[in-house]
């Protein structure tokens, strides 16, 4: 009898120190590669390389200007493109919750979400690509904006259902219109729901590759017009990364490391705003 | 969407048609076009994955969600899962061809098989590594979920921890983590560019699972702006097409079984 419960109590101990290892083992791989990104990447981080352009192989210096700049008009345009249609979506289904075309929505949503990014990058690619004949800016903001929008439109829809109902009727019994119920009470009550909802959305398609390799298609110049091939941080970095020049991987370490800062500072103020602004009620 | 990609894909559908998936031949230059390949490398790839990750994610979820439900160290915990989640699978695919695959390469020299280095295995551990995180926040959260009344019973009863872990919370919460296992099985299978950086790009048949391989998403990656000719593109839409339906069933089925659970 006691031999037995000395067993199991034996079990019990090395369960939990199995499980707390491999839950430490599983955390290594993330200092693993911090600790490559720094070590390889911050020594080639200097003035030049934010500010520059590209130079030809062989050639000493030059930067990733084009790609940061792109990255950053990429993300604008996805911005502009989602956050509207996100937001009012969001609203609608938490307005309207029971209807059954709500239903229908929220459930074509939750499949929008599941979809490869690759494919995203096709249908951007027939649809935008092909009718205008050129690789553009705007075919790879489709895409990220499709990628982006059923995050936006869940956390909206999750923050505002969390709004008490009696704030709500206390707007329409004073008689404010139901629009302005929804513009001045609601939206504003639910606010930090929804930066926090844009700034994910963001950062996920931050560091998206797959659809703009044939929607943007990357571009060793600067560009600025939205119709033009345009390059972006991750494109740059899959390029190369891919060709056989040590000084370009070099030059990809640097632009990863600055890809992952831009990415976890958006993390970062997503979390911070969570916590500061959380709708009480 | 799905019509876009239905009416695009409709000469290489006409032209193969059921044939198009066990046909192992893909040859652009003879305007031959067959997915098995594909449809093989990205079932290891995932399924390889997945049974790599599972053990992690199991035991991350009993660790937040059972032994340090709350405290700092399963804050911390949580935040780093947070940070590995946010990293962009480009920097994944970057850091494994140059991290990963020379010990791989190492790895196969000592066992004695031909060393590529990259191939289906390096892509499964890079991908497992990707969805832990998902697997185990779900896995968490069904696991904080079991009601602390059967927990306590089952422990005033004289069990150990490592029994109602057993015999109470992982039944309880099977489906909450088998649902977890099928989103994140959904993200496997879609992923694209790590894979296409480490899984080698050949367009054969895998022997074994360190054969040089191609998955689905990673060869419409790679041959998409190089198609030329009309059946060549429609061939790699169709194979986004499919793409496309895999992952919607993987992940109806993945919420049907949460839906279940939260019921329950």
């Amino acid at each position: 009898m006691k031999e037995k419960n000395f067993n199991r109590i034996i079990k019990d101990r090395l369960f939990k120190i199995i499980t707390i290892f491999f839950s430490f083992f599983s955390i290594l791989p993330l200092f693993l590669i911090l600790f490559h990104l720094i070590k390889n990447g911050i020594s080639s981080i200097n003035f030049e390389f934010i500010f520059n352009l590209p130079k030809p192989v062989g050639e000493k210096g030059g930067g990733i200007a084009n790609a940061i700049v792109g990255t950053f008009i990429l993300i604008f345009i996805s911005f502009f493109l989602s956050t509207p249609i996100g937001i009012s979506v969001g609203i609608y289904l938490s307005e309207n919750k029971d209807k059954k075309l709500a239903k229908i929505v929220d459930f074509l949503v939750d499949i929008l979400q599941g979809i490869p990014s690759i494919v995203l990058g096709i249908i951007a690619y027939l649809w935008i690509v092909k009718p205008m004949k050129n690789f553009s800016a705007f075919s790879g903001s489709i895409a990220l904006s499709i990628m982006m929008l059923p995050v936006i439109i869940k956390s909206v829809k999750e923050t505002l259902s969390l709004i008490p109902q009696s704030l709500k009727e206390a707007s329409l019994s004073l008689g404010v219109p139901y629009y302005k119920t929804l513009l001045f009470v609601i939206l504003p009550a639910g606010l930090s729901g929804i930066i926090t909802g844009i700034l994910i959305g963001i950062s996920r398609i931050a560091g998206e590759t797959a659809p703009l390799l044939f929607t943007a298609f990357g571009n060793p110049y600067m560009n600025l017009n939205i119709f033009k091939p345009i390059e972006a941080l991750p494109h740059l970095i899959y390029n190369y990364a891919k060709s056989p020049f040590p000084e370009w991987h070099q030059k990809a370490w640097a632009a990863s490391f600055i890809l992952i800062l831009i990415v976890f500072t958006l993390n970062f103020f997503s979390k911070w705003i969570i916590k500061r602004w959380k709708v009480r009620f | 969407m799905f019509l876009t990609l239905i009416f695009n894909s409709y000469p290489s559908l006409k032209a193969f048609g059921i044939k198009f998936f066990y046909e192992k031949k893909w040859d652009p230059v003879f305007n031959e076009f067959g997915a098995l390949p594909f449809l093989i490398g990205t079932i290891l790839t995932s399924f390889l994955a997945l049974i790599i990750s599972i053990p992690f994610s199991l035991s991350l979820s009993i660790f937040l969600g059972e032994y340090y439900r709350e405290g700092k160290l399963s804050l911390i915990l949580k935040n780093l899962l947070d940070l590995l989640a946010g990293i962009p699978s480009i920097i994944y695919g970057f850091w494994g061809l140059f991290f990963l695959v020379p010990i791989i390469r190492n790895l196969e020299i000592k066992m004695g098989i031909t060393p590529y280095g990259v191939g289906i295995f390096t892509a499964s551990i890079i991908l497992s590594i990707m969805i832990i995180p998902y697997s185990s926040s779900i896995g968490r959260e069904v696991i904080e979920l079991v009601p602390s009344e059967i927990k306590e019973a089952a422990y005033s009863l004289g069990a150990t921890r490592y029994e109602v872990i057993k015999k109470v919370i992982i039944p309880y919460a099977i489906s909450g983590i088998l649902s977890g296992i099928f989103l994140s099985l959904g993200r496997a299978l879609g992923e694209t560019m790590a894979v296409t950086m480490v899984i080698g790009n050949a367009n054969i048949l895998p022997k074994n699972i360190f054969s040089p391989g191609n998955t689905m998403a990673s060869v419409i990656a790679n041959e998409f702006t190089e198609a030329t000719g009309d059946l060549y593109l429609s061939a790699l839409i169709e194979i986004g097409l499919f793409l496309f339906l895999i992952t919607f069933i993987i992940n109806f089925i993945g919420r049907i079984l949460v839906r279940k659970y939260i019921v329950k």
